[in-house]
């Protein structure tokens, strides 16, 4: 047992020469790397927060916690957004504790200070016992997190003070951001109803699996079978010769995505025989508005195609059977919670709306007919890890022999490569090491175990 | 106060169901509802919202019950393989008459479920409309609302409440 620093260029074989990708299991396991993790992905990344339809007029509140930090997100009497610390600047206590709601001000349950939703101090009982410094110290108000920004309807803080903008940060994924936002003429909204849950394992194993398309076939063989018995028949997503593509998005973002290549119905808009008529008439609606809106060709790109969006590093946007909005943070190792929610367009008719919610979990959410098996997979592997210092690797390298084509197929792993590469990047990065060589000798690594 | 006259028939009926649930009857069990029949779970914050603009954390039809519980027999159903031990226990039960054939039953609940080294708990509180049929009593609607805060850290509900 050691508590030296990791070696963390080690625990990742990219070996473009013989397309081996592995990843050591101990970053999985590793309390060590768990600490890295924190200070130089989740105190230097943009990390989500929320929606701003969440905060739908002046007064609106969220509190939530980011990256295990309990935040206030308000909205001011002019619209603006705010991003506060919810702990008192007097002696720490939370000072929201509803998760939403409209004020116009906060108070602390402990002394009573009250804030606005700015964040400034309005007053304390016993005004006079302060001092002019104490009564005029901004430290005495809510604090602000070091940066905020939003982008198509989605609000990321960053608790470091400096770095890339949101924009930068997004690189390539911002189109797929806008095709969301897109799909309501006016804006999209969250729907009522957070799924809060959990998995007994890494928080990385989620990131992987998300966008994973070579796992469907298997682990999600009963949601097919499902699919099969409704509809009659299952188109062959999993043949061969592959389904869809993955792309590299930049700084650590991927999507799988594919068109028209899976047996699910979309609300907005592939309808499929089991949802009946008088339904194909309301899909066919909602296409044609969007066509009017975005051209056809974008049109059928949207509501035609399904997306599985990896942003770097805990947020999942699934564009599929619905919209979910997925993001996570880890506790421990082997314990991280995620927080995931619907996403639908303001507009859309009550059919609709009924409809996609009802499509979501045939799939999606911690009762869904998918999701179980998913977070079984996940702590499965969690469980096994317990074996790392004789079975030390995972193989991330399908597809990498084809990995810079056009069309690197989604049942390839090129999205987790991806992340893993960006993953190092950013401890090598933060511990100020030089970057690692393409590949390292088994018998260094063998001083993780 | 006088006990309800049909709350022994009632409390049988729902005893029952829950035999089959700890059993894994699971097919046996989705013969307990209506033709129209459905099994709900809320939002943990919101119990009492419509699933038509909530979102829900199951919202099944009859047809959905059923591929439901069939999907939980498979060996490839792997949150449930092999089957965890699950234990249903009622209690509270009190019936509110309603027009015609039917009732609204309501019990508290508590879920046990154990698989390897985990035991998870699920307490809540379920509201059933059942329907008289010349077949005895069936579901019309089973809703169960989970009392916790957060599905953590179970995790999932792989089982049927």
């Amino acid at each position: 047992m050691t508590t030296a620093t990791p070696d963390v260029s080690a625990l990742i074989i990219d070996d473009k020469d013989r397309h081996i990708f592995r990843v050591h299991r101990s970053a999985f396991t590793d309390a060590r790397i768990f600490e890295l993790e924190r200070q130089y992905i989740f105190d230097t990344c943009w990390l989500y927060l929320g929606h701003v339809s969440e905060l739908p007029g002046p007064g609106a509140f969220i509190s939530r916690t980011v990256a295990g930090r309990p935040l206030i997100m308000t909205r001011d009497r002019d619209g603006a957004l705010h991003v506060l610390f919810n702990t008192c600047p007097h002696r720490g206590a939370l000072v929201c504790r509803e998760a939403s709601g409209t004020t116009r001000t906060f108070t602390c349950p402990y002394h009573a200070w009250v804030f606005d939703y700015t964040g400034r101090t309005i007053s304390r009982p016993i005004p006079e016992s302060y001092s002019q410094a104490c009564a005029d110290d901004p430290s005495l108000n809510l604090q602000p997190v070091p940066r905020f920004d939003e982008y198509a309807g989605f609000v990321f803080v960053n608790f470091a003070a400096k770095g890339e903008s949101l924009a930068d940060y997004l690189a390539d994924a911002k189109p797929y951001l806008d095709d969301i936002a897109a799909q309501d003429r006016e804006s999209m909204v969250i729907v009522g109803g957070t799924q809060a849950y959990s998995a007994r394992a890494n928080w990385k194993l989620l990131q992987e699996n998300s966008a994973d398309g070579y796992h469907a076939d298997s682990t999600h063989a009963t949601y097919f079978d499902y699919i099969r018995n409704r509809e009659g028949t299952v188109k062959n997503l999993f043949a061969k010769k592959g389904l869809g593509r993955v792309r590299n998005l930049g700084n650590g973002h991927a999507v799988g995505e594919s068109f028209n290549g899976t047996p699910w119905g979309r609300p907005l808009a592939r309808w499929i025989a089991s949802w009946g008529e008088d339904v194909k008439a309301e899909v066919d609606a909602a296409y044609r508005e969007m066509a009017g809106r975005l051209g056809e060709a974008r049109a059928e790109r949207i509501c035609h195609g399904d997306r599985n969006l990896l942003i770097f590093p805990n947020l999942v946007i699934n564009d599929i059977m619905g919209i979910t909005v997925r993001t996570y943070y880890p506790v421990s190792p082997d314990y991280f919670e995620v927080s995931a929610w619907a996403l639908a367009p303001k507009n859309e008719s009550r059919v609709l709306r009924d409809l996609r919610l009802s499509n979501y979990l045939e799939f999606l959410g911690p009762a869904g007919f998918a999701t179980p098996d998913d977070q079984e997979m996940l702590e499965l592997c969690q469980r096994a890890y317990a074996s790392t210092p004789w079975v030390q690797w995972n193989d991330l390298s399908r597809g990498m022999a084809t990995e810079d084509g056009d069309c690197p197929p989604k049942q390839d792993e090129l999205q987790m490569r991806t992340f893993w590469r960006q993953w190092r990047r950013l401890l090598e990065d933060g511990m100020g090491k030089e970057a690692g060589t393409a590949s390292r000798h088994a018998v260094k690594v063998g001083a993780w175990a | 106060m006088t006990m309800h006259p049909l709350r022994g028939e009632i409390e049988d009926f729902l005893y029952r169901e829950a035999d089959l649930l700890d059993n894994w009857q699971l097919r046996e069990w989705t013969r307990l509802f209506t033709d129209d029949g459905s099994y709900l779970i809320p939002p943990l914050e919101a119990p009492d919202s419509d699933p038509s603009d909530m979102l829900f954390l199951v919202y099944d039809d009859r047809n959905r019950l059923e591929e439901r519980a069939k999907r939980l027999l498979s060996k490839r159903a792997h949150a449930e393989f092999p089957h965890s031990q699950t234990r249903h226990l009622y209690s509270n039960v009190r019936i509110e008459e309603l027009a015609g054939d039917e009732l609204t039953a309501r019990c508290n609940f508590v879920v046990y479920r154990s698989k390897w080294d985990v035991n998870d708990i699920y307490p809540g509180r379920s509201t059933y409309r059942l329907r008289r049929t010349p077949d005895g009593w069936r579901i019309a609607s089973k809703r169960a609302a989970l009392d916790l805060a957060v599905l953590r850290p179970q995790g999932k509900v792989s089982i049927i409440l």
